[in-house]
């Protein structure tokens, strides 16, 4: 047996990312720092277990966000993402 | 949907949640699947009781949804309890009488792990369903049991030609072996949407 990798899809950090952006970001596309893939957010792998949520690439297993809520602070570091394309609001 | 659990200490722990029903407006139905050494899905499925205030948040992402706009043709693989999200879009189906064909696959253990049984059964026009079961087969089941593979995969789902949205929805491994079938049979990897529930 190969061990199972214990991430979800992006779509289960989307609660998280709304509260964040204040929209649905599971539409989002972006594109990797480190390989250059062009993703949707929902399909990126999500790492949910730890203090914080790390979304990792498909294609690379690079960082491409990280999400730390603190009693008084929301954290973001998105340095692992070139851009972020969302669908403009109607 | 996230449900957020608070202990009178201040200690809180939240997890996801898939939908399964279509919307309304008024109600949410919530499937919970009991993991025994599991810190909430215990306290859901045990100790919860009717008048009990829970905080949710959402329905949240708008990625692993169908739309009755899409006029494409759905394949839907299921592996156990990932049938939820999958029922969802088949009861939305249903509410708005789509004629969109979909085919479903559910994999499971057994015929007595099913879920939604009696409402697969009854049917809807233009759902197809096959069951790939793993463990154990009702009697006289034609397919031993077995894991889902490419043959189960061609003769319950649609051609690639047919260019239908692919909604895959179960564990990491199920995901994985499903989706990777799926793009060695041909299907195009983005129409393949993929839900992981761990």
């Amino acid at each position: 047996m190969t061990p199972t990798p214990d991430f979800l899809d992006g779509n289960a950090a989307a609660g998280d990312l709304e509260s964040l952006f204040g929209t649905d970001m599971t539409m989002a596309s972006g594109q990797c720092h480190g390989c250059g893939k062009q993703m949707m957010l929902a399909e990126t792998h999500a790492y949910l277990g730890g203090p914080g949520t790390v979304l990792r690439c498909p294609g690379c297993d690079g960082v491409l966000l990280r999400m730390v809520r603190s009693p008084h602070d929301m954290w973001l570091d998105a340095s692992g993402l070139d851009h972020l394309r969302l669908p403009a609001p109607a | 949907m996230d449900v957020r659990l608070t202990a009178e200490d201040g200690y809180s722990t939240q997890r996801s949640y898939s939908v399964a029903s279509a919307p309304d407006g008024e109600t949410v139905e919530l499937t919970v699947q009991r993991t025994d050494d599991g810190e909430v899905s215990p306290y859901l499925t045990d100790e919860l009781t009717v008048g009990d205030l829970v905080e949710l948040r959402g329905p949240v992402g708008g990625w692993f949804v169908w739309r009755p706009e899409q006029k494409e043709p759905v394949f839907l693989l299921a592996g156990g309890s990932g049938l939820v999200p999958l029922m969802a879009m088949i009861r939305m189906r249903r509410a708005v009488g789509s004629r969109t064909p979909f085919r479903l696959i559910y994999s499971a253990r057994s015929p007595e792990t099913q879920l939604f049984t009696s409402e697969l059964r009854r049917g809807d026009p233009g759902l197809d369903t096959t069951y790939v079961y793993t463990r154990s087969t009702p009697p006289q089941w034609s397919r031993p049991a077995g894991r889902i593979d490419a043959s189960a995969i061609s003769s319950g789902g649609w051609p690639p030609d047919f260019e239908p949205t692919c909604y895959v929805c179960g564990s990491t491994g199920f995901v994985e072996t499903a989706a990777g079938l799926l793009v060695a049979l041909g299907h195009h990897p983005g129409r393949i949407r993929t839900e992981r529930f761990g």
